[in-house]
């Protein structure tokens, strides 16, 4: 039997076998390899800790344990790589669901490039200098082009997804062209933009993280929300409005949480590729394509790939490491290729 | 004519009876069907005066201009008496930079013309499905680590080009969506190789990285005779080539089982897709990968030739294009020197975001 006649056939199984009382034991299975994957973040890297100098650093009687600063540091990388998995693996299934497209992404949609460019304006012409200072203007420059691809794809005629991804591209590589046009004049805005492109959880002090925190709750608020919304957006517009669905307050909806979660993402890590693609097509793959199985999994399951990827890129280059933004890809891209070689993209 | 057709006796079955009963309408005929080809080749001959025009202005004008009647002593050979230096400017920087942004031009606006006809998607220009990736990838990974020079950099980026061909060509063989899953492979390789573009940037010099970034925004300033003679020597190989496979381009739009019932040689698309990739792999070797040329000419070109998707229309407005934005970055902003690609970038968006949402209204695309 050819791999495709295997995948449609288990397309078709799928959605049965994600009975709720299943559904219970996936979420539970997924939780418990969460905790294990946070406890392997703070212990593994380049120093590995024992885990008694762990807890008795996060009781507060970690005075006496040399290591407290790496155990900190660490702890804020693994919120932030829980945040930021959560949240792009989140928009990644709202978006795919909300365009009706599977390449849907936020960095295929233009919300990285425009990101990008924002910070590199804060750089070069305002001299912003901090993390803390890139994260308000990635924000906006994220929403901004999240809001001009839309309007765009809206302007053109809407729901085809070929168009929606042209416009992305399209906006995506010009944003891109005008941030290189900025940074190949200015060797300094450069050499920090540099790092900053290559997205990483590392780094991130756990102010910045409260700073950012109820962007992230917002967003995943209003997405868990509407995810009524999104199965009848699901079947095309025609029919959720013969369903009683007002499309274009559901579309809104959808759309200013995945800006949000986007946005909030790329301020706090820097643009991660490929995760948002990625964890939603594994999820739908497993529990059927209702977002009110999927959204929930993608919640769990985005944390595990983000750390993975980055407990990875801390070993495979010890003592320095991968950041993670590079580690998604490496680990994802291959998988893409398979999926679209078993012919999986074109369900949604 | 109409009552004719709809005649079963088949009045129309002999076009020379027809000629002979009705010479009037025969000849409307023949007129309205010649029109569209006329149109084209108007377009053509109208894009190749405005490419030369445009090597003109590149060589003759900018901060060091040059008189046309210098022009002609100055490409045989002969010493300025009066302007010593001219010979030199033009030579080594003025006219080295022309061709090799005509001949990249032309290869760009080919390839992309190429690959959105035969695999139907306007989404498959070299640029989006990680062609020109791969080669950055490649020439950003032997600029920064290896410290290429010369000839080697366009070779590592030509090898870089050419694997990501090869990787799409593997995937997308034997399945009906061959297209449509090299597009998709593409996209993904593209990300990946970008992410691997990023780490190395990371992980260099702020000399090296800024040496990369420039070669991967595209630029002409690398301009060597020995650059522009290998160009030049896989235009004039391909170009044939391509020529072969233009005259089915037309017919392998509608799709492989339709173009072969209608007599198309099966393997031409195939061949096509190969001499687009060699091309758009030479030109991204040359230049570095200048966005959106690739992208916008073909659907430009169709724009002016009224719907028709014409090859060496895309490949003169690839090559105006690439000349004119090489000269704007120069010039356009005093004492700034932006390398093409940023200018190509940061023009092509608008126009190519124009090309979606007009063709959207006009329900196509």
């Amino acid at each position: 039997m050819s791999a495709t006649q295997t995948a449609a056939r288990e397309e078709r199984v799928a959605p049965g076998e994600a009975t709720l009382p299943g559904l219970a034991a996936l979420l539970l299975a997924l939780l418990v390899v969460l905790v294990m994957a946070v406890v392997a973040s703070i212990v593994l890297g380049s120093t590995a800790i024992p885990l008694g100098d762990v807890v008795q650093v996060l009781t507060g009687h970690g005075d006496g344990v040399a290591d407290s600063g790496i155990v900190e540091a660490r702890v804020a990388r693994t919120v932030v790589g829980v945040l930021v998995g959560a949240a792009l693996a989140v928009a990644g299934a709202a978006m795919q669901g909300l365009t009706r497209n599977p390449l849907a992404d936020p960095g295929l949609l233009g919300v990285n490039a425009g990101a990008g460019l924002a910070v590199v304006v804060a750089i070069s012409v305002f001299g912003v200098g901090s993390l803390s200072g890139y994260v308000w203007w990635a924000m906006a420059g994220a929403g901004l082009a999240a809001v001009l691809v839309h309007a765009l794809a809206g302007l053109a005629g809407g729901g085809s997804p070929l168009r929606l991804t042209l416009a992305g591209a399209a906006v995506a590589a010009g944003l891109a062209s005008w941030s290189s046009g900025l940074l190949v004049s200015s060797k300094q805005s450069f050499d920090s933009f540099r790092f900053w492109q290559v997205g990483t959880i590392g780094g991130r002090g756990l102010d910045l993280v409260v700073t950012v925190l109820p962007f992230f709750a917002v967003g995943l608020v209003v997405v868990l929300l509407a995810v009524r919304r999104l199965n009848a957006l699901a079947l095309g517009d025609d029919l959720a409005r013969g369903l009683g669905e007002n499309v274009i307050l559901a579309r809104a909806t959808v759309a200013v949480g995945v800006a949000v979660l986007c946005g909030a993402s790329t301020a706090l890590a820097g643009p991660i590729g490929f995760l948002g693609l990625v964890v939603p097509h594994v999820a739908r793959s497993v529990v059927g394509p209702d977002h009110r199985r999927v959204i929930p999994v993608c919640l769990a399951a985005g944390p595990i790939l983000l750390l993975a990827a980055d407990i990875v890129g801390r070993l495979v280059a010890r003592p320095s490491e991968v950041q993670a933004g590079i580690m998604t890809a490496v680990i994802g891209v291959p998988f893409f290729v398979v999926l679209v070689r078993r012919g999986r993209m074109a369900s949604l | 004519m109409t009552a004719d057709v709809l005649t079963p006796t088949g009045a129309c079955a002999d076009p020379r009876a027809v000629a002979a009963e009705e010479p009037a309408d025969l000849a409307r005929v023949v007129r309205a069907r010649r029109r569209p080809t006329r149109r084209v080749r108007l377009v053509i001959a109208t894009l190749a005066v405005a490419a030369v025009a445009a090597v003109l202005v590149r060589v003759l004008l900018g901060d060091y201009v040059v008189a046309l009647t210098d022009l002609l002593p100055i490409l045989r050979g002969e010493a300025l008496p009066d302007a010593p230096g001219a010979s030199f400017i033009v030579m080594e920087a003025k006219v080295p930079r022309a061709l090799l942004g005509l001949l990249a031009g032309l290869a760009f606006g080919a390839a992309g013309a190429m690959f959105q006809t035969t695999l139907r998607n306007p989404l498959a220009s070299p640029d989006i499905i990680g062609i020109s990736v791969g080669a950055s990838a490649a020439a950003v990974i032997a600029l920064t680590f290896l410290d290429a020079q010369g000839l080697w950099l366009p070779a590592a980026a030509l090898v870089g080009a050419v694997a990501v061909g090869l990787l799409m060509h593997a995937v997308g063989r034997g399945t009906t969506l061959a297209g449509q899953r090299m597009v998709l492979v593409g996209i993904g390789v593209a990300a990946l190789l970008s992410s691997v573009i990023q780490f190395v940037m990371t992980r260099t010099s702020i000399q090296d990285a800024q040496a990369a970034l420039v070669w991967l925004t595209g630029s002409l300033a690398r301009a060597t005779w020995p650059v522009i003679g290998m160009l030049s020597v896989a235009v004039l190989v391909l170009a044939p080539l391509l020529a072969v496979c233009a005259r089915w381009m037309r017919l392998a739009e509608l799709g492989d089982d339709l173009s072969a019932t209608l007599g198309a040689p099966a393997g031409r698309a195939r061949l096509g897709l190969v001499v687009a990739v060699a091309l758009a792999a030479v030109a991204t070797s040359a230049t570095g990968p200048i966005a959106f040329v690739a992208f916008l000419a073909g659907p430009i070109a169709r724009r002016l030739c009224g719907g028709r998707p014409s090859l060496w229309a895309a490949a003169l407005i690839g090559a105006v294009v690439v000349v004119l934005s090489d000269f704007a970055g120069d010039y356009l902003i005093p004492d700034v020197n932006l390398p093409v690609g940023v200018v190509t970038g940061a023009l092509g968006a608008p126009l190519m975001l124009a090309v979606v949402v007009t063709a959207g209204r006009a329900g196509k695309a």
